[in-house]
């Protein structure tokens, strides 16, 4: 049976889909969130070099990729958005950013409850970290950029061109970061020389950023919801929406 | 030939104004009609692809403006209720590097001689921050003297101008006219052109 | 026509040369304070030169962004612009040269005299100016995209910045390393010739985003 995936690309019917969806995507998360901190705090040995401080990894790494992740979803959405002047994508893409800037303050700040017993310091101008923090910039820049302008047609196409500069410049500025990072430190401390990970870390990690996407789909389907709300409060639909509340 | 089909334009959350049609030949003047905040200027803005419409579209000799593009605008000349003149430019600086922005170099005595025209003899080397609303607008209009293109979308051509520059502006549309051009333009004044047909369109 | 955009803006920044000469002095303020707020010991300061020098750089170009596009927006000749029969990447790229030529380069011929004030040696300065010629003009063009997005904008300037700062960060690394690398003898012509990559690609990309950019903030 073929399904009409266009039929969802118009904000009612999307408005209703996204209303089914979110208690599915919500309940996956809140279980996948349960199971994987179990297993982190309760399961997974203790690390014989870095002692139970290695558990936040268990939220640590997943924001990290979440973040990343994130700006490279809104980047795409912004750019369909941009190039076929559909209003949906422009709307998830602004739904996403504050999402993705949650992550990826989460990744920096658990990274320095990490770095303080591991490296005796809160903050490393590690490759990782300062790149990790530049996307924050990047996250705020764009958010700025769209709450900044009153007209949402105007906001859309803007915040795609910000977003979609921000993507060709992300690997730049990675790899000038890095290579800056190892021109400057002697000793350089490195995440990538972490000992060799148990399975059941890597499940309990594997679960969690499986959670983390549970919650991040159904946080956005939400606030997407209260974009396509706010954008169409004149429409027919929404005052049939409101008289049937 | 421009073609307009079931134009509409939304501001905001409201629609400024929607089935708009027409279809203007060589020679026809259109006189866009109606009050502040009906939408005049947003309708001369869409025409020329400066804003795209919510609805509808213009065809130019057969081809959508859009897909024309930089083509279509070395067709045509938009003066807006902006001048887009630079204060600390003489007049005659403006003159040729407006012109020259349009794609239509031109020399300097060329340029004299337009602004001699438009009543700014005398004045062409001051810069224009000295000059008066009305020269301002004079100097603008004096584009219109040397470019050679064929539709012409004017925003409140004749504000500030004294009756003397709105008598040159009447004659200069005739003579426009006459050769086979186009305008559409607003006004508030009553104009006295004599073109093969005026057409007008109410805007509410 | 691209030379037409490069001359008007050239004999506009003439007529108004006070502000040209703003941003220059806002570029030696910056770099003078630093000796005060960090202590004239020399090592320090030798050390810290190449990268106080291309902040306060950053900075100096960023402010100046402003300058773009904003006074022809207002006054409607930017609607003229985007009106040309030619397109609208090219007039974007004359303008970020013209912005290059007032802001840029200015401050590269400068920067020797006030690297003197840090005791850099001579190798040093010629780097610093070399990598500010190669630098800033990607400055100007990355910062067209900026001055271009918040065109119209309350609290423009202040957008403009968090917008472009994150994006000039190679620049800055690769720019003060080379300065960095030629004073410890390593040589700078690796820094410099991916300076030069830079400016290429800036050179492709940024007028015809700039571009798309305008044309969303005129509509």
């Amino acid at each position: 049976m073929a399904i009409n995936w266009f039929k969802y690309s118009s904000p009612p019917s999307f408005y209703s889909l996204a209303g089914k969806m979110i208690p599915l995507f919500s309940i996956t998360s809140i279980v996948l969130f349960a199971l994987g901190l179990y297993i982190g705090f309760f399961v997974a040995p203790t690390d014989f070099q870095q002692s139970e401080a290695y558990r936040i990894i268990f939220i640590h790494v997943p924001a990290a990729w979440m973040s990343m992740f994130l700006y490279l979803i809104m980047a795409g959405w912004a750019a369909i958005g941009l190039a076929f002047n559909t209003r949906l994508s422009s709307m998830i893409a602004t739904a996403i950013a504050p999402t993705g800037a949650m992550f990826t303050f989460l990744a920096l700040w658990t990274g320095a409850f990490w770095g303080k017993p591991m490296w005796g310091t809160w903050w490393v101008w590690d490759a990782r970290l300062t790149s990790e923090l530049i996307l924050l910039f990047l996250y705020i820049g764009f958010m700025a950029l769209q709450a900044a302008i009153d007209d949402p047609r105007r906001a859309d196409k803007a915040g795609a061109v910000i977003a979609l500069v921000g993507v060709v410049n992300i690997p730049i500025i990675y790899f000038s970061v890095k290579w800056w990072n190892t021109l400057h430190q002697g000793a350089t401390v490195s995440l990538t020389q972490s000992p060799k990970m148990a399975t059941t870390m890597l499940t309990g990690m594997l679960i969690m950023s499986l959670a983390c996407w549970m919650y991040s789909i159904a946080v956005i389907l939400m606030r997407t919801r209260t974009i396509i709300l706010e954008r169409e409060r004149n429409t027919m639909w929404v005052s049939d929406l409101q008289g049937a509340a | 030939m421009l073609k307009v089909t079931n134009l509409e334009c939304v501001r905001g959350e409201n629609s400024l104004f929607k089935d708009i049609n027409f279809i203007l030949e060589a020679g026809e003047l259109l006189q866009v009609n109606g009050p502040n905040g009906s939408g005049k200027t947003s309708l001369l803005r869409i025409l020329c692809g400066l804003a795209k419409p919510a609805y509808g579209e213009i065809q130019w000799r057969g081809n959508f403006i859009h897909s024309l593009d930089e083509e279509y605008h070395s067709v045509i000349t938009y003066l807006g209720h902006l001048n887009g003149v630079k204060d600390n430019l003489t007049a005659i600086e403006n003159l040729c590097i407006s012109c020259a922005l349009a794609g239509n170099e031109i020399d300097e005595k060329k340029a004299y001689g337009a602004l001699q025209y438009m009543g700014l003899g005398g004045r062409e080397a001051l810069p224009v921050k000295v000059l008066s609303q009305g020269q301002r607008r004079r100097v603008t209009l004096a584009r219109l003297l040397v470019c050679s293109t064929v539709l012409w979308i004017l925003d409140e051509p004749l504000v500030a101008l004294d009756n003397a520059a709105v008598d040159l502006v009447q004659r200069l549309l005739e003579q426009h006219l006459e050769e086979g051009g186009m305008v559409v333009m607003t006004t508030h004044q009553e104009i006295n052109v004599t073109a093969v047909l005026t057409k007008r369109l109410q805007l509410v | 026509m691209f030379l037409w955009v490069i001359r008007r803006d050239l004999l506009l920044a003439m007529r108004q040369r006070a502000d040209v000469l703003t941003t220059l002095f806002f570029f030696v303020i910056v770099v003078s304070l630093f000796p005060l707020g960090v202590g004239p010991e020399i090592n320090m300061l030798r050390a810290m030169a190449p990268g106080v020098v291309w902040v306060a750089a950053l900075l100096a170009s960023m402010l100046s962004l402003e300058r773009m596009f904003f006074s022809d927006y207002l006054d409607g000749t930017l609607e003229q612009m985007l009106l040309s029969p030619e397109p609208l990447s090219l007039l974007v790229l004359g303008k970020a040269l013209a912005h290059w030529l007032v802001t840029g380069v200015p401050l590269a011929l400068i920067a020797p005299i006030l690297g003197v004030q840090f005791d850099l040696s001579i190798d040093a300065l010629l780097v610093l100016t070399a990598s500010l010629l190669l630098g800033t003009p990607i400055l100007s063009l990355i910062g067209a995209i900026g001055a271009a997005l918040t065109l119209g904008l309350r609290g423009g300037g202040v957008l403009v910045s968090l917008l472009v700062l994150p994006l000039y960060i190679p620049v800055l690394i690769f720019g003060a390393g080379a300065v960095e690398a030629s004073s410890v003898g390593l040589g700078a012509s690796a820094h410099l010739s991916l300076l030069g990559a830079f400016l290429l690609l800036s050179l492709v990309f940024a007028p015809w985003a700039a571009a798309v950019a305008l044309r969303i903030s005129l509509e």
